[in-house]
């Protein structure tokens, strides 16, 4: 992709050690894991159904990415090239169960929604796709600022996805009530269906909204 | 179990609770290699062949771990021993059959720990499933998903000749695709109970 660098580019330079900032701005928006990359998106699409299972499987994905980025990062002068996959998975795998775990120990009924799709993160593209590119390469305060911004961009796409949903399929919010009494939930937002249809918006949405702004920055 | 149940749960696994249009699993090579109706043959049949392995794995692991009491190691194991399993089977298909590897060998490496193989072995042994039970909603999910790739393909083959508004090309439009699909599968739900 060789959009035009925007605003960030005559503040930072671009050597490689000081771009944290700007991957923190690109994992948001630019290079957004859901809405521009596509990615990530098989063990999360089935729980975007309310904005709570959304935000939990967002966040717990985002903790394992920050954590396994920054471990992986500062261990990368030490795994060997031949293997390095499989030591990424090793460790992300850890992150995941141990995620799991508190996850079970402090909401149970979280965990009892989310089910097998929390284990499920550990082959998430998105993630292996950010250790590859980035934390193996870069310094651990690149890779971790890098890795907060996907994380923050996936949860962005997500929790918006989950919102939607649960707004027009069941008139709630986060679990309270947002619409009006005689509004006629529309069941088939929560059906597997609506999430296809309204992550279809939201990437349609999005790709009208960038070309609007980046036609504004060329105009002005 | 008896064969009805047995028919059952496949069914389930194949029409009623579909791996990609009723859990999104497996979207990643849903949406990559759907574009072509052969390709998409060969894929499913690809990951049908690597749930099996992936259930007969996991099977065994449950026992395993159960023995030495460390479950808190099943998702690390999975990982691993299915990822070597798959490259083992791979090594004897080449030599034994190189016609069949042909026809799976490049899809092989890209599915070993794709979301829908973990997903058998995590259903699996969350559900309880025996040896047997294991292996059929192996298979079932396998043929679902051959099932919802091959129908996709399909329909992308088509799209190819119709005008697609500019913004929605792209992912946008195997989304809604992919949606309508969905949609169609629920009209299976009621066949076999709700897992």
């Amino acid at each position: 992709m060789n959009w035009p660098e925007v605003e960030v580019a005559d503040s930072i330079p671009a050597t490689e050690r000081e771009n944290g900032p700007e991957r923190l701005r690109a994992g948001l928006w630019r290079e957004n894991p859901i809405l521009v990359q596509a990615l990530g998106m098989c063990p999360v699409l089935a729980v975007s159904n309310t904005a709570v299972n959304a935000l939990t499987m967002s966040l717990a994905t985002a903790s394992v990415l920050l954590a396994s980025a920054i471990v992986i990062s500062s261990l990368r002068s030490i795994i060997p090239q031949q293997v390095r996959l499989a030591c990424f998975v090793l460790i992300i795998a850890t992150f995941v169960t141990l995620t799991d775990m508190l996850i079970e120990a402090f909401a149970l009924e979280l965990h009892r929604a989310l089910g097998a799709f929390l284990l499920l993160i550990v082959v998430n593209c998105m993630i292996l796709s950010r250790i590859e590119i980035t934390a193996s390469r870069q310094p651990v305060s690149v890779a971790a600022l890098d890795a907060l911004g996907t994380g923050a961009g996936f949860a962005l796409g997500l929790v918006t996805l989950g919102s939607l949903r649960e707004v027009l399929g069941r008139g709630t919010l986060f679990g309270s009530q947002v619409m009006p009494e005689n509004f006629e939930p529309w069941h088939v937002m929560q059906l597997p269906g609506g999430g296809f249809f309204t992550l279809a918006a939201l990437v349609i949405g999005f790709t009208l909204l960038d070309r609007r702004m980046r036609r504004r920055e060329v105009n002005t | 179990m008896n064969d009805a149940e047995l028919w059952t749960l496949f069914l389930n696994a194949t029409l009623v609770n579909n791996f990609v249009l009723a859990y999104f699993l497996g979207i990643c090579p849903f949406l990559g290699v759907s574009a072509q109706l052969q390709s998409a043959g060969r894929m499913g049949l690809a990951v049908t062949f690597v749930m099996l392995v992936a259930s007969l794995c996991a099977w065994a692991i449950d026992r395993l771990l159960g023995v030495i009491g460390a479950e808190y190691l099943s998702l690390i194991s999975y990982i691993v021993v299915i990822a070597s399993a798959v490259q083992l089977v791979e090594m004897f298909v080449r030599k034994t059959s190189p016609a069949l590897f042909k026809a799976l060998g490049i899809f092989l490496p890209l599915i070993t720990t794709n979301c829908a193989i973990l997903a058998v072995a995590l259903f699996q042994s969350r559900r309880d499933y025996g040896l047997v039970e294991g292996l059929v909603f192996a298979f079932g999910a396998g043929a679902g998903f051959t099932l919802a790739l091959v129908l996709m393909a399909g329909m992308r083959e088509r799209l190819r000749l119709v005008d697609v508004p500019d913004p929605v090309r792209g992912v946008a439009v195997t989304l809604v695709l992919a949606g309508i699909l969905s949609l169609a599968f629920t009209g299976f739900a009621g066949i076999g109970e709700a897992t």
